[in-house]
């Protein structure tokens, strides 16, 4: 079978052509780097997504600190995600990278914060 | 007397801070970087999406943290002076800057200023749309702003008009919010949005997008309440009978933007009227010796990475200026 559907690794793109046979990817163009390959192989066979969102603060300088998960999450998981995240809070003081909730959603992935947040 | 800066940038997003590490590289010792904010960072802060900085760091970041890694930088260098909360009111041609901080008006000059300024969005005015003027109608980045700095949603119900890249990026965040986003519509036969973002922020939830459509009026008293939808031609004009109905009680507008410029217009640089962008005959100039323009007030990116590389340029040919004229 073959199917055809766009690269969102980078702006490129790149439209991927891609050979499968009983749910396995036989083979991959149109991608013109190594990545769309990669990542034709992740969204057949098992497709993930990047995840972003915010989680509230207390007492912080900013009501909202940004975050991510530290890996693509399964695309499955995604709405799960953005309700388990609703129910964190942050009361001290982050760096830019610290993990917030290991394992988050049982993905595998950290969330993490991504941006400093310091006392109001 | 008024005190004398070698070079004054005003704005502190990516293309400030990036002018101001290049400008310092380039051999500018005396820097005044200022930003009406209380951080730096500009719009970064607000996009907590990922997709940032592929191009320049090799790295999938979100805009906080593409933000982030200039900050350091800037921070660490004693030669590149902060100053937050910092509005300019006031840029004359002899490169005299009056800028407004918290109970305190100042008055400084310079002999390179650069203009990094960026853009804002264009407004329901701007797009002509038809209809009542209840509220729950947001440009989409300041619906972007409610929901990710002061954590509010803006409504339940939502479409979105025009498919450029906030626009898109907008409909994930509401869908993942809990609202529900019924439709995007784009008036153009293809959208200028990225491909990746109608596949990972429309397709992924199953948001329909009309293309070759318009929103023909906008319902609600106080609050809206439905939008006309109306097919159009190559030339923009109406379908007859192809219009429908879609009940919401938000409509976002995310319609372009247009570069910031009334400080570069104040020092009587010339300019461009239909792109509000300085004319010139390279790239950062413009018509006064000594006012550089960088990033998205010198033009309308869709990268972050393209803007830092453009303000990289100016930060360079502002310090190659100073050195001209010492
Ligand atoms: S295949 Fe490579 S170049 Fe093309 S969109 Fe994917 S990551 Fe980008």
């Amino acid at each position: 079978m073959s199917k055809q559907f766009i690269c969102i690794e980078c702006p490129n793109s790149c439209l991927l052509v891609v050979e499968t046979k009983d749910g396995k990817v036989t083979g991959v163009s149109g991608n013109k780097c190594k990545r769309g390959e990669t990542y034709a192989v992740s969204e057949v066979e098992n497709p993930v997504r990047n995840f972003t969102s915010l989680v509230k603060a207390e007492g912080l300088e900013i009501k909202m600190v940004p975050v991510k998960t530290s890996a693509p999450i399964q695309k499955g998981l995604i709405f799960f995600a953005a309700q388990e995240v609703k129910k964190i809070r942050i009361v001290k003081p982050v760096k830019v990278g610290e993990v917030i909730a290991e394992n988050f959603v049982n993905s595998k992935a950290d969330l993490i914060a991504t941006r400093d947040v310091s006392l109001a | 007397m008024m005190k004398e800066r070698d070079l004054i940038i005003v704005g502190g997003g990516p293309a400030g801070m990036a002018a101001a590490l290049s400008a310092y590289e380039h051999g500018v010792q005396d820097i005044l970087l200022l930003e009406r904010d209380q951080f730096l960072g500009g719009i970064l802060n607000q996009c907590v999406h990922t997709g940032f900085g592929l191009n320049y760091f090799k790295e999938v970041l979100a805009g906080p943290e593409y933000a982030d890694r200039f900050m350091k930088r800037v921070i660490a260098i004693k030669e590149i002076e902060v100053s937050l909360k910092s509005f300019v009111i006031k840029l004359s041609q002899k490169k005299e800057i009056t800028f407004l901080k918290p109970g305190k008006i100042s008055e400084v000059k310079a002999k390179a200023v650069i203009l990094a300024t960026g853009c804002r969005e264009r407004t329901r005015e701007m797009a002509h749309i038809a209809g009542t003027r209840p509220a729950g109608i947001f440009p989409a980045g300041l619906a972007q702003k409610l929901i990710n700095i002061e954590g509010l949603i803006p409504g339940n119900e939502a479409v979105i008009v025009g498919s450029g890249d906030i626009g898109l990026i907008m409909a994930r965040r509401l869908t993942l919010e809990g609202s529900k986003v019924k439709a995007v519509i784009e008036i153009q036969k293809k959208s200028k949005g990225l491909q990746r973002n109608i596949v990972q922020c429309l397709e992924d939830f199953g948001i329909p997008l009309y293309l070759s459509h318009k929103i023909a009026r906008i319902h609600g008293a106080d609050r809206v309440s439905k939008v006309d939808v109306v097919q159009v031609d190559d030339n923009f004009k109406e379908v007859p009978n192809t219009s429908f109905s879609i009940g919401c009680d938000t409509v976002l507008i995310s319609a372009g933007l247009i570069p910031e410029n009334e400080l570069a217009e104040m020092a009587g640089v010339d300019m461009d009227r239909k792109t509000n962008t300085p004319l010139s005959k390279e790239q950062n100039k413009t018509s006064v010796d000594g006012i550089f323009v960088c990033g998205n007030a010198c033009q309308i990116y869709d990268l972050v990475d393209w803007v830092t590389k453009d303000s990289l340029l100016a930060g360079k040919q502002a310090a190659e200026y100073i050195k001209r004229i010492k």
